[in-house]
């Protein structure tokens, strides 16, 4: 009898921890999502409105300002999630999650609004990708397991490997063209054919100043520049990062 | 191997049933945010180059101040309703909240900070949506059919649901009984602010001539508040050991903080080890 109880016991117990295994994997699943969305928002709200621009057009995608704005305003969420989840759960790919989920949204909106709504056409407006930088810097954090030397390193090279990754999508679109007696790009020609409201804009900051008459120089000084201010970039944003993930309560006691 | 007094208090504790637990929620929420931006999409391919071309026009009265107005009623009637609710129907006896009931509402609370976060993607989607309008028609309104959407559709929309998971914690959940999460808040006021926010840009739109540069400095204010999704981290690292702790409690029997002994004192009831790669090493695993 007593080993019937026994058997029904143990019974209880596994069904008991299977039941609490079960439980947990859900709570899993809802922060994983929770996660993902919430932070690729964010980051693809701050892509957008610092960014924005260099990524929706390919006449943008030049060799000074472009390799200069995108990386430094596209780390601050990596470094931040880094912060965060590798901090508290070791998990490896944080960067790598939020790059991909700005890719997914950015190509998203481009295909729904850009082309299908707006009729520009996908060669105008396809977005960068940031992903080959995100798993070198993810890989960086892992290996290293310390934030200064991902800083260093992986902030470095989250600004010089921005150009050569994006390289083989824009290539074509920098050959150059005469039109009506102009050198032009493939990308501003095409440009030229869909007006929007921003060209006039467009037209009074590309490739303008002294540094173009760097020659053959402008696209290393851009990316060493933006590897440099990357770096700090992802000392402040991985402080951001460790300071919301805080569990703070304030001290004072609600009314 | 538990012993039989250990045996004895594993089965002793209320646990809750499975469906408690259920995708439903989280899904029908998710789905039903999904629904409204199918509509918004069909609507705008329908009469947005059509009819939202002219803000002097009696077709955009029609066709887009409508929906404006109509959105902006129903978004006030519904978040007053969330809130007045959740306050009138606030547990007055949180401090003997049983760990299985506690359990129950974390995950009620959860699939609405899920809902959350998925009508913030769709926010962050209408944003560079925009991009598309104004590349391509000069504004003569702030009311456009972008922003219709975007501005007072997808950003209230937001709000209410973060009001919603906001009241939920603060009148049902022992952790933010009584004291100030202070990542609580940011997650919900900071994107609340873009909101707000909007008074600005469109001032700024109306004063200053900017060709629709998306990442002219006049936007900045709406990334700056988006900086505020962050605090979800402090959110999660103060929750997660809590729940972690009650589903060990419920289900195996483990020693955890009462309700009454969180209410007072959360801050000092987190061990963020039940909620890391170091949580095997629990004396209690």
């Amino acid at each position: 009898m007593e080993e019937g109880i026994s058997n029904m016991n143990e019974r209880l117990l596994t069904q008991r921890e299977s039941e609490a295994d079960f439980v947990r994997k859900r709570f899993d699943l809802a922060v994983l999502l929770i996660i993902f969305l919430a932070t690729v928002a964010a980051a693809w709200i701050q892509q957008q409105l610092f960014a924005g621009d260099w990524s929706f057009w390919i006449d943008l995608k030049d060799r000074m300002w472009w390799p200069v704005i995108v990386p430094i305003a596209t780390i601050c969420f990596p470094a931040a999630v880094q912060a965060a989840l590798w901090t508290h759960w070791k998990f490896p790919a944080g960067a790598t999650m939020v790059c991909f989920g700005l890719l997914l949204g950015q190509w998203l909106n481009r295909i729904i609004n850009f082309w299908a709504w707006a009729k520009f056409p996908i060669n105008l407006v396809f977005p960068e990708t940031l992903l080959p930088q995100a798993i070198v810097l993810d890989g960086i954090l892992m290996i290293t397991n310390n934030f200064v030397v991902t800083a260093l390193i992986g902030g470095e090279l989250w600004g010089w490997l921005f150009y050569p990754s994006n390289w083989p999508m824009i290539a074509p679109y920098h050959v150059p063209v005469e039109y009506h007696g102009q050198l032009l790009s493939v990308a501003d020609l095409i440009q030229y054919q869909y007006i929007r409201t921003s060209t006039p804009e467009y037209l009074r900051m590309v490739e303008t100043g002294t540094m173009r008459s760097f020659a053959g120089g402008v696209l290393g000084v851009s990316a060493f520049f933006s590897g440099f201010i990357s770096i700090l970039m992802y000392f402040i944003w991985w402080y951001m990062g460790y300071f919301f993930a805080k569990p703070i309560y304030l001290k004072a006691k609600r009314i | 191997m538990p012993s039989v007094v250990e045996r004895n208090a594993i089965f002793s504790i209320e646990v809750p049933e499975k469906s408690a637990f259920s995708l439903k929620l989280p899904l029908l929420g998710i789905g039903l945010i999904f629904f409204l931006n199918t509509i918004d999409y069909v609507y705008q391919r329908l009469f947005a180059f059509t009819k939202g071309l002219d803000y002097s026009t009696q077709q955009y009265q029609q066709y887009w101040m409508s929906v404006l107005y109509a959105e902006l009623i129903i978004e006030a009637l519904i978040a007053l309703f969330v809130v007045v609710y959740l306050w009138q129907t606030r547990d007055r006896n949180l401090e003997n909240l049983s760990p299985a009931e506690e359990l129950k509402r974390y995950w009620i609370w959860g699939s609405f900070v899920l809902m959350y976060a998925f009508a913030v993607f769709i926010a962050a989607y209408y944003a560079e949506q925009d991009a598309t309008w104004h590349q391509t028609v000069i504004r003569d309104t702030s009311f456009t059919p972008s922003h219709i959407i975007e501005f007072y559709q997808s950003y209230p929309v937001y709000i209410i649901l973060g009001l919603t998971f906001l009241m939920y914690a603060l009148t049902r959940l022992p952790q933010f009984a009584k004291a100030t999460s202070l990542p609580l808040v940011i997650l919900v006021a900071s994107p609340l602010m873009i909101f707000p926010n909007v008074g600005l840009n469109e001032f700024g739109h109306t004063r200053w001539f900017m060709e629709e540069v998306f990442s002219a400095p006049l936007h900045w204010g709406f990334a700056i508040f988006a900086w505020g999704a962050l605090s979800l981290y402090g959110v999660l690292v103060t929750v997660c050991p809590r729940v972690y702790s009650l589903i060990d409690q419920v289900y195996l029997g483990a020693e955890a903080p009462s309700a009454s002994i969180v209410i007072e004192n959360p801050e000092a009831c987190i061990n963020p080890l039940f909620c890391s790669c170091e949580r095997n090493a629990l004396p209690n695993k």
